[in-house]
């Protein structure tokens, strides 16, 4: 499992990040020493084991489908890209 | 009457800032902090980590990505400290998003919080603001602090004072800024056990605005930590050795030495999963739930913006992101996307979370056997921030092989300060079963009844 300048550039692209060459030069020695340590997880026999998302047993919740008070859209609103009740986002299209 | 408590505030909150010049301990302090109710907390001071939101007050999670973010609602355990008439003071430092084990990765705009006993030195992180203030504050204080996978523990150590990480699920996360929901947990530090157990009373409970909160009845703690079980302890046999600095090994024996002697059963326990697989489960883990938590910032609804003017949608977000992350945010952004990326999903995500059920399993096969399990804190005294600076971000996630364990696992854990070695403080970390916190606060004061030497 390679991880070069190429594979940095399409993760950065996927996370919606710009990185400079500096960065870029900086982060895949560093990267490459994080993940070959990663790799000592191959050693150890996973076979039949469930994978835990969660350290403590949980059950999932259901809460009843009714109206109730929640905060008001003018607060929520608090950014300088706004319109019409909304948050104002680049065009997508 | 009335008159006097707002001449204390103001002498409180002028203290703050004192110690901030000097110290950088803060975030944010609050000018004119007010007393909402009436209760338990009545003349406490609280501070809080700078990732919990409150009200009105800039909630930036040490990032500058949010930095003049301010909630319009307050963290659960927020509302519950203003119910019992704690008063809130301020935002604490750490490290951004609770990136880091030393407090050192702050944005531009903080400063790094330096060790109330050595100021060249780290107070930990990431956490470390809280640490520090514990430590340094002549008036009551109780800090609210975060941890994912050390960072109450570690700042708790290195500063000398305790920190309480509870189960996972105790305490409401509602109105946490997270850094990885599966691990996330709010705690507190204090000088006293006695606060930390008065504090935890008041913060834990269900709330059903957590979906991952936990329904179990809270005891009253004040009243359990004046009982005096004869807790059984084990001792981890794989933090005694190779990575442990000698000197911290001794410490923590001689007080082991002292509860035999006292007629405590004290051995010797293994965890050799955990220890050899420990921190790449526990980083995989977190760096990716990181990546997906992050992808929020992206200059729409919290934080700093820019003109959507002409903009194409993704690069709006890039050069927001790209702007106002730190490097070891961007770091952990990159390895958290690729483990979980099509390809790798198995290799990493899925295997270090199979990984963290077999290590979950070897914590409750001990505690079939002991009560308490017991360790330093922390392998180093607190380190110069230069030295910190020139570890590779490997070197820095090691330093964390002693807390990941519980923080994985989800079980409850506690820094006891044990005392000094070149006048930097020890700490012994103490470890029980889920929602065991009660048995927790009462090793901690039979520590401090059976083993403590005189103070000074």
């Amino acid at each position: 499992m390679e991880i070069n300048e190429d594979v940095i550039k399409h993760v950065a692209e996927i996370a919606r990040l710009n990185l400079s060459k500096e960065e870029i030069e900086e982060f895949l020695p560093e990267l490459k020493e994080v993940l070959s340590y990663f790799e000592i997880l191959k050693k150890l026999n996973t076979e039949k084991v469930k994978p835990s998302f969660q350290a403590v047993e949980l059950k999932n919740v259901m809460r009843e489908d009714k109206v109730r008070e929640s905060l008001r859209q003018e607060e929520v609103l608090n950014v300088k890209n706004k319109k019409d009740g909304y948050f104002l986002g680049p065009k997508v299209v | 009457m009335f008159k006097m408590m707002k001449q204390e505030i103001n002498k409180v909150i002028e203290e703050c800032k004192e110690i901030n010049k000097e110290f950088n301990y803060f975030n944010y302090i609050i000018e004119n902090p007010k007393k909402e109710g009436k209760g338990k907390l009545d003349g406490v001071y609280v501070s809080v980590k700078d990732n919990i939101c409150v009200k009105g007050v800039p909630s930036s999670a040490g990032s500058e990505i949010i930095k003049d973010y301010k909630p319009v609602f307050d963290a659960y355990v927020i509302e519950k400290i203003k119910q019992e008439g704690g008063i809130i003071i301020g935002k604490t430092a750490q490290d951004e998003f609770g990136f880091g084990g030393f407090n050192v990765n702050v944005a531009k705009c903080f400063k790094i919080p330096l060790n109330p006993f050595d100021k060249t030195r780290v107070c930990g992180g990431s956490s470390g603001g809280a640490g520090g203030l514990t430590q340094k504050a002549s008036f009551r204080h109780i800090a609210i602090a975060e941890s994912t996978g050390g960072s109450i523990a570690n700042p708790a150590c290195f500063c000398g004072v305790y920190g309480l990480t509870p189960s996972y699920g105790l305490v409401s996360r509602y109105g946490l800024i997270d850094y990885a929901n599966s691990l996330d947990k709010i705690g507190i530090m204090a000088k006293e056990i006695e606060e930390v157990a008065l504090m935890l009373k008041v913060i834990a409970g269900y709330d059903k605005r957590d979906s991952t909160s936990v329904k179990v009845r809270i005891p009253d703690y004040e009243k359990i930590l004046k009982e005096k079980p004869k807790v059984k302890i084990g001792i981890i046999k794989e933090s005694l050795g190779k990575g442990v600095d000698k000197k911290i090994v001794e410490v923590i024996r001689k007080r082991m030495n002292k509860l035999k002697e006292k007629g405590f059963m004290v051995k010797e326990i293994s965890l050799p999963l955990t220890f050899k697989y420990g921190i790449a489960s526990y980083y995989i883990l977190a760096l990716s739930e990181a990546s997906t938590n992050l992808a929020k910032y992206c200059g729409l609804r919290y934080g700093m913006e820019s003109s959507v003017e002409g903009k194409n949608f993704n690069d709006y977000f890039k050069e927001i992101r790209s702007k106002y992350f730190g490097k070891e945010a961007k770091r952990r952004i990159i390895l958290g996307t690729f483990t979980r990326m099509a390809g790798y999903r198995d290799a990493f995500y899925i295997k270090a979370a199979k990984t963290r059920t077999l290590i979950i399993k070897e914590y409750k096969k001990v505690f079939d056997d002991v009560d308490v399990i017991v360790s330093p804190t922390m392998p180093i005294l607190a380190p110069k921030i230069e030295e910190v600076k020139k570890l590779t971000p490997l070197q820095n996630y090691m330093m964390d092989q002693l807390t990941v364990g519980p923080n994985l696992a989800g079980l409850p854990h506690l820094n006891i300060p044990v005392g000094f070695i070149n006048s930097l403080p020890v700490g012994l970390l103490a470890i029980t079963n889920h929602f065991e916190e009660g048995k927790l606060l009462q090793f901690a004061k039979i520590m401090e009844n059976e083993t403590e030497e005189k103070k000074n």
